[in-house]
């Protein structure tokens, strides 16, 4: 039986494929029409091809259980999402104005705060922050830059329009399986590729090496290189041990590194110590130097941080880099690039409202049901409210807690977030995505031709994370 | 090349050959007892004095049954030395090198792994051990042979190559060793063809029956038996062609002088005495000063190459 996409019901939500129920978007009839050839059973065997491609090549994502760490294969969708080119140039030129912004805020907040004594950003915020480091206070690093490598979260609401969501400037992960996916497309849907040209994306390994490079505090013509991972329990490690294997680089751990009583780096090699210019470190902030954060830390190096402060080496991204990610922040970000660029933002914020301010305060106070506030920090969705889902009795307390600690939170209008079609057995359903780029940052500033498009598998369920049933796509950026 | 990988890569040379040579010498002891006549049999119990691990053994069986000793040397994961353990640490030992070695190795293990720890009652029950047991060799040749054929001959080839002979070398000894003192009843006349026999087992825990007959050209005797496991040249499982293996490897690697001493005078020792002429006890005494001078060697490895310990590591260079 072929697909029949007169069933596909996007629900009046935006899909990225189909403009309605059997009929696509112009950038995507040729993938359309492709997948109108196929039956269930194709659909299936091509599902079961690309399942078992990831399990042959190794991508994995660990989960920490009870019974140890356990190797996940990496969960894949092979119905690529697809974004034309247009769209995708503003979308990169926004980025990079974003990350280009948040590097001198975090840079002005290390050193002089004008921003602050401007009035644009309240002292009070920065006061609670988490993530400010007092001790990288006046640290000049390599280029003035602090987030070399960035990973925003974009989003579209219901009527398609593309927004900002967070922006991770600590140790972003998830570019290794942008990469894995693309090749697993190629294996198992190759005749898609006769109809499209999408962007290449295997560039990344590269441009990172050379963005790397660019912060070498020694002039030397082979800088040397390292990966830092917190380790094979790191969820993330297949990306740390991926990415130093496709730039050549040595992945290192903590115990591999010393520093010297010059605050020189080394790794501890077979010939001896040798010297480190560079590390892009995948570890924590608070974990990064037993000597300079957490005490208790067995994962960090002694002495990293002063090895830094003394410009012997560069660490990407810097330390206390983490400061301009956080929620409240993030409200702020349209107004920190208008203060460093005297730009408009060319990709908007969720529309979030500050309970700070009186008037925000209000309208959010006044329509709890329609929003969903977050408190300031905290991750992972705790502490949140589901204004929509959420009882009476749960919105008269966050009104309190509001009220109490104003500060400490934000709110945002439910957002619908886009669909796609994906593989649910052997036919099509829509499944929400989002997306997340990635932004280097050294003597250029590149974005990746597309990102990590992130899917909740699970039917109306908004939860991308793959630990939580989400899975993923190829993204291609295509002129059409 | 960093210290911790080169130390990994070692260890997961050790550990797949010491899963090897435990699945070998059960499979050897299985095959002797049926040989043997009752009374003559010695059992099981000489299993765990091969791997010298008598008190944990005693401290969680109540006796030396075969199924007790089969449990501890294939299935026990206490047990840092049977098959189940020493398959998981050497895949633990490869998790944090994939990117050094080649990826068929990671698979290979991790297949190896699921392969013992799937089918483990079978390898435990009398049916289904010897082919439980076989797949282990094989697994463990496929992963050596694979890695010899794809490695490229540069330090983490080095540093795997010294591991498989410091293990291989250990545990040629250890059988000696035991089937020498514990095994062999006293030398009474009508128990004569059993001794052969015990030789033979020797021989063939080590898979070396039929290199042994091709090389020495003489019937199964104890004197000829020892110096070819400890003294032959030729032969890849010999005491003495293992060590030369790892004073090649030693040779080329930096700052190797602790090393180069440490192993020479190994060699010597091992080569310039008449083992046919040592009794029980002076083989015994050899033996354990060839055990002496292996560990020696792994410590000069350890201290000149592997990472220092935890409460060492701050420090200048």
């Amino acid at each position: 039986m072929p697909i029949d996409l007169k069933q596909y019901n996007t629900d009046g939500l935006y899909d990225e494929l189909l403009a309605k129920p059997n009929r696509s978007r112009s950038h995507a009839k040729h993938l359309v029409r492709q997948l109108r050839k196929m039956d269930a059973a194709d659909l299936a065997e091509r599902q079961d091809a690309a399942d078992l491609a990831i399990k042959e090549m190794g991508v994995t994502f660990t989960v920490y259980t009870e019974a140890g760490a356990i190797d996940r294969n990496w969960p894949f969708d092979i119905v690529p999402r697809i974004i034309p080119k247009s769209e995708w140039d503003m979308v990169a030129k926004g980025l990079k104005q974003r990350v280009k912004a948040l590097n001198k805020f975090i840079d002005d907040l290390y050193h002089e705060q004008k921003i602050i004594k401007d009035g644009v950003f309240p002292a009070e915020i920065l006061a609670d922050s988490k993530n400010f480091r007092p001790q990288c206070v006046g640290v000049n690093p390599p280029l003035g830059i602090w987030a070399h490598i960035c990973g925003s979260d974009l989003v579209r609401d219901g009527n398609g329009r593309l927004y900002v969501l967070e922006d991770n400037l600590r140790v972003p992960s998830g570019v290794s399986y942008m990469l894995e996916n693309r090749e697993v497309t190629k294996r198992v849907f190759p005749e898609l590729f006769e109809d499209y040209a999408p962007m290449p994306v295997d560039d990344y390994p590269s441009q990172l090496f050379d963005t790397l490079c660019d912060l070498s505090p020694r002039k030397v013509k082979h800088p040397e290189i390292v990966v830092l991972t917190p380790g094979i329990y790191n969820s993330a490690y297949f990306e740390h041990a991926y990415l130093a294997q496709q730039m050549g680089c040595e992945l290192v751990e903590g115990r591999d590194l010393l520093v010297d009583d010059k605050d020189v780096v080394y790794m501890r090699t077979v010939s001896g110590p040798k010297r480190v210019d560079v590390i892009y470190r995948r570890i924590d902030d608070e974990f990064m130097d037993p000597e300079a954060f957490r005490e208790d830390s067995m994962l960090g190096v002694p002495g990293l941080l002063r090895a830094w402060k003394s410009g012997n080496v560069a660490l990407a991204n810097a330390p206390g880099a983490g400061v301009a990610d956080d929620k409240v922040v993030y409200a702020f970000v349209p107004e920190i690039i208008e203060y460093y660029l005297g730009q408009k933002p060319v990709i908007p914020n969720v529309p979030t409202y500050r309970c700070m301010y009186k008037e925000e305060r209000d309208y959010v106070l006044d329509n709890l049901d329609k929003l969903v506030v977050k408190p300031a920090n905290e991750s992972g969705g705790y502490g949140m409210l589901m204004g929509k889902s959420a009882t009476q009795k749960e919105r008269d307390q966050f009104a309190r807690l509001i009220r109490r600690n104003p500060r400490n939170y934000i709110a945002q209008p439910t957002l619908s977030l886009s669909t796609v079609p994906t593989v649910i057995h052997d036919h099509l359903e829509p499944r929400h995505v989002d997306l997340r780029p990635f932004i280097l940052s050294g003597r250029k500033t590149q974005v990746t031709t597309g990102g990590l498009t992130r899917v909740a598998l699970r039917k109306g369920s908004l939860v991308v994370n793959s630990s939580q049933g989400g899975g993923s796509k190829d993204t291609w950026i295509v002129d059409a | 090349m960093l210290s911790r990988v080169a130390e990994h890569i070692y260890w997961m040379g050790r550990y797949v050959e010491r899963a090897e040579n435990t699945a070998r010498l059960i499979n050897v002891n299985a095959f002797l007892l049926l040989d043997l006549p009752k009374g003559v049999a010695p059992g099981w119990e000489p299993l765990i004095a091969i791997t010298g691990q008598e008190g944990e053994f005693e401290g969680r069986y109540k006796d030396y049954s075969e199924r007790n000793v089969v449990k501890f040397l294939i299935g026990d994961m206490d047990n840092a030395g049977s098959i189940l353990s020493a398959l998981n640490q050497a895949r633990e030992n490869c998790r944090t090198i994939r990117d050094i070695v080649p990826k068929a190795t990671w698979e290979l293990l991790t297949e190896l792994n699921i392969y013992a720890r799937d089918n483990l009652q079978s390898g435990l029950a009398k049916k289904g051990r010897h082919a439980y047991l076989e797949r282990i060799i094989e697994g463990s040749q496929l992963l050596t042979g694979m890695l010899g054929a794809t490695l490229s001959r540069d330090e983490a080839w080095s540093f795997l190559r010294m591991g498989r002979n410091l293990e291989r070398a250990d545990m040629t000894t250890r059988i000696v060793d035991v089937r020498t003192a514990n095994l062999l009843p006293d030398d009474t006349s009508e128990l004569r063809p059993f001794e052969t026999i015990q030789w033979m087992s020797v021989l063939k825990s080590l898979s070396s029956y039929h290199m042994y007959r091709r090389r020495m050209q003489v019937r199964v005797q104890r004197g000829e038996v020892l110096r070819f496991l400890f003294q032959d040249t030729t032969f890849p499982r010999s005491v003495l062609h293992c060590l030369q293996a790892v004073q090649h490897e030693v040779a080329g690697l930096p700052r190797n002088t602790a090393c180069r001493d440490a192993i020479s005078g190994l060699q010597e020792k091992v080569g310039d005495t008449k083992v046919e002429r040592l009794n029980q006890d002076k083989l015994h005494l050899y033996i354990d000063q060839i055990q002496l001078g292996l560990s020696k060697v792994h410590e000069a490895l350890a201290s000149g190459y592997f990472l220092p310990l935890d409460d060492a590591r701050s420090g200048s260079v």
